[in-house]
């Protein structure tokens, strides 16, 4: 399948990496987003990505700022999604949000265009729930920083085709990734895992067992992670991370997901990580 | 504008290091990104204090991680781009 155009609804942290990489590679991509100002910052934000990308990474193509910036149309109209191949969904992780959007990008987008609802926790067959197209659903967890990770968890849910899945993964291919897919179920493989391992580290800070830098090197030098749990969150955003939290609690009902009070207090404090300079770590710039 | 002296240019670059990562014992000519001390990430951050501190624009043919390696290596780019102090 050929891909010119694909939506981007929601231009947040990984909104603004899936766009960096649509461009990079070629694609044009329409991105939504509720205000200018929000979209205005994407657009600068892919386009430090584009420029910093040879430091980060040898095998990505080589794109002008002026050439990715022809390639992205802002807008905060979601009936603009509606000439695109396919549809990249990465909005809150509130589910109130997801369904309004679903609700609106059925009314918008032609029957057959799949919706590639990027979530880390929710599940996707709940998502399929609220459209007419349950089998042009399919779960794309990606990551941060979308245009650097080569792997993608890709989630069919109990409504999605095969022909959905092989859209996806058609569309990651051309994007250079690989996907692994797994079933549905909150969470999935990678979150339900990774973050309890994020949210222990979180109580074993609260609990001065270590320094937060102790308990990322324990991970990089003992375990050979590229990243500890800790900068792995401030990567995330500690408030995206805070809300995965509350939806696996909800989702499992299981007390072993109940949020650090650490890690709420540090949201709380508008301590998001990387995105404002400070999380667990801090992040000067000069 | 003052051109700035090459120990000036290091010792502001070694602050800038110690200020993210806290490992007194960083040799000034150990490999950041290889040691597993930073992640990849850490050279955005970096070059983006270079751009800044020493009023240089980073081009894109210098736009490698050897040129941000270690402290020596982001020093020696910096001299090499006739680094001059932004203030």
């Amino acid at each position: 399948m050929e891909f010119k155009k694909v939506a981007v609804v929601g231009a947040g942290t990984i909104g603004i990496g899936v766009v960096t990489d649509l461009v990079m590679h070629g694609l044009s991509a329409v991105v939504v987003d509720i205000s200018a100002e929000i979209l205005q910052r994407a657009r600068s934000e892919v386009l430090k990505n584009v420029r910093v990308a040879p430091l980060l990474s040898k095998t990505l193509p080589r794109v002008t700022r002026d050439e990715a910036a022809q390639r992205m149309v802002l807008t905060t109209r979601l009936e603009d999604v509606a000439s695109c191949d396919f549809v990249i969904e990465n909005v809150t992780e509130d589910w109130e949000i997801k369904k309004s959007v679903y609700e609106r990008l059925e009314q918008v987008a032609p029957p057959e265009v799949c919706f590639g609802a990027n979530t880390s926790c929710v599940s996707i067959t709940r998502i399929a729930g609220v459209t007419r197209r349950p089998a042009n659903v399919v779960g794309v967890h990606l990551m941060n920083p979308v245009h650097l990770m080569p792997t993608v968890e890709v989630i069919r849910g109990l409504h999605t085709s095969d022909s959905a899945l092989d859209t996806l993964v058609a569309l990651l291919s051309r994007l250079g990734k690989e996907a692994i897919t797994v079933q549905d179920l909150p969470g999935f493989v990678s979150n339900r895992i990774s973050h309890l391992f994020m949210n222990e580290a979180a109580f074993v800070l609260q609990d001065s067992l270590a320094s937060a830098g102790q308990i990322d090197q324990i991970f990089r030098k003992c375990f050979g992670h590229k990243m500890g749990p800790l900068e792995t969150a401030d990567l995330i955003g500690l408030d995206t991370v805070m809300r995965s939290l509350d939806v696996l609690y909800e989702s499992f009902q299981d007390p072993k997901y109940r949020c650090c009070p650490l890690l709420r207090k540090l949201v709380h404090a508008g301590h998001l990580g990387r995105k404002t300079g400070k999380g667990f770590h801090s992040y000067p710039t000069a | 504008m003052n051109m700035m002296q090459e120990a000036d240019i290091k010792q502001a670059v070694r602050q800038f290091i110690f200020k993210s990562i806290r490992l007194p014992d960083l040799g000034d000519d150990d490999n950041l990104f290889e040691s597993g001390i930073v992640n990849s990430l850490f050279a955005v951050q970096l070059m983006t204090f270079v751009e800044k501190a020493f009023g240089i624009e980073v081009q894109s043919d210098d736009l490698d991680i050897e040129n941000f390696k270690s402290l020596n290596a982001t020093t020696e780019f910096v001299v090499r781009k006739n680094g001059r102090c932004a203030a």
